[in-house]
């Protein structure tokens, strides 16, 4: 297992941006802690995204100048935010009908492990003396339409986070559609992790040794 | 006349008794009631089961009645955050209970246990070790568990407006689980900023009808738990 920390592939930044590329015009989303809400910082031009934060707001804007925060307008990270023109607040069963009643188009979730199967595990390592907080995760990934995960391609340790199967307890079985990482965009297909794309100067053979499960490369006629 | 109005915080916790499962409303701080948590510490019931989507933080509010030792079980989805020490410690001692549901079967059962509906079906957590011990159905094709209503004996919620009859409106992202555990709660005790003259909530944008609400007491400069554990404040 390569544990030298890759100094080639995306910046965290990078990775919430090239997300941000993929994400339809006028979707409404939801961005889990972490990571993800880094892409709301990168909405391409000419597009406009709706922002859904499961604790009861649509329209979700970005954090408020220093000083004009409220301790009751916060995200589902409890941070405080803002509410842009058009926005709505409702209360928690109507927030997860959005989420459970497939209303919401996608959302983009931080992942421990993501399996060749498109299972995820994000939300307990299951260790002893962890305490095991779901949130909203399971509901998600249960019921959004289409579920994308951002994450760096390895642990710290340099081992593999796309495994062949999750070792850790399951967010969902099968959930997950999209995969971006620091070195490449990864589909979950039928057959497995099948490439997308590579992060600029990274070889595919350099993300498949640093991928648990087989990598299926990018097909020649579509290569470019 | 009907005026659900109660003249103290702690007449309006005073027959909350012990074992009994109490909702308190509030994600994070956002629509906790800090003041009648602490006037339910101050009133001393104890052997709780405690509904809420966390555990609070440091200790005051909902920390601090765990801290006071008061309750037995947690219900909730996410019992550690920012500044939250005082359940993992009694967690990992063994000395609370804790049954840990997915937020939007949190806030379905506590829907549904107001609504009079006993249980439903939800693809939440299928295939994950959150199943174990539910009933499995598969309903067109797809799987989903079987999740039981959640009733209270006491709902505690916070409020921005009420009138005497008990319609509410909230504060932004404080409504979150207000308006259900107003319905699940068999005794809803709300702490409203300001009690306002019938008539003047509009009927169009009350958002809890007082038909759920049994009792309101007006605390109109409500702490902020972010505040108090910043000043390192605790309770009592």
């Amino acid at each position: 297992m390569k544990s030298e920390k890759p100094t080639i592939g995306l910046s965290r930044d990078e990775m919430a941006q090239r997300v941000a590329m993929d994400i339809p015009d006028g979707s409404y989303v939801n961005l889990g802690i972490g990571i993800p809400e880094r892409i709301s910082r990168f909405v391409p031009d000419g597009c406009e995204f709706i922002y859904h934060t499961e604790n009861g707001l649509l329209g979700m804007g970005p954090s408020p100048e220093e000083g004009e925060g409220e301790p009751e307008l916060i995200n589902a990270g409890k941070r405080q935010v803002t509410a842009l023109p058009g926005a709505s607040y409702f209360q928690h069963p109507d927030s997860f009908a959005m989420i459970r009643g497939g209303h919401l188009d996608l959302c983009v979730l931080g992942a421990l492990q993501v399996a060749c199967n498109g299972d995820l595990a994000n939300w307990s390592t299951g260790g002893p003396g962890a305490i095991p907080a779901v949130g909203g995760a399971m509901d998600l990934v249960a019921g959004v339409k289409s579920v994308f995960v951002i994450t760096q391609h390895c642990t710290k340790t340099g081992d593999p986070k796309l495994v062949d199967a999750c070792t850790y307890p399951l967010t969902g079985p099968g959930v997950v559609n999209r995969i971006y990482t620091d070195l490449a965009v990864i589909e979950i297909t039928a057959d497995g992790f099948q490439l997308v794309e590579l992060s600029p100067g990274v070889s595919f053979e350099y993300v498949a040794e640093r991928t648990g499960a087989p990598l299926i490369p990018i097909p020649v006629s579509s290569a470019n | 006349m009907i005026n659900k109005e109660v003249a103290s915080l702690a007449e309006a916790v005073a027959d909350i008794f012990d074992g009994a499962t109490v909702m308190i409303g509030g994600f994070g701080e956002a629509g906790s009631p800090i003041e009648l948590i602490h006037a339910l510490i101050d009133q001393g019931a104890t052997g709780l089961t405690v509904v809420n989507n966390n555990t609070g933080s440091g200790e005051v509010g909902l920390a601090a009645l765990i801290k006071a030792g008061r309750v037995a079980k947690m219900i909730c989805s996410y019992p550690r955050s920012m500044n939250s020490t005082v359940f993992p410690e009694l967690y990992r001692s063994g000395e609370i209970e804790l049954e840990l549901v997915p937020q939007g079967t949190l806030a379905e059962r506590i829907r549904a246990g107001g609504a009079g509906i006993p249980a439903f079906y939800t693809a939440t957590c299928v295939g994950t070790m959150l199943e174990e011990g539910k009933e499995r159905r598969t309903i067109n094709g797809q799987d989903y568990v079987l999740e039981y209503g959640l009733k209270a004996d006491f709902s505690l919620i916070k409020s921005f407006k009420a009138d005497p009859y008990g319609n509410l409106v909230f504060n932004k992202t404080a409504r979150n689980f207000a308006p259900p555990m107003a319905m699940a709660g068999a005794v809803t005790v709300v702490q409203t900023a300001s009690i306002v003259a019938a008539g003047e909530l509009d009927p169009e944008v009350v958002v809890t009808p007082g038909i759920f609400v049994n009792r309101v007491v007006e605390v109109p400069n409500p702490a902020h738990e972010s505040v108090l554990v910043a000043e390192g404040v605790t309770y009592p």
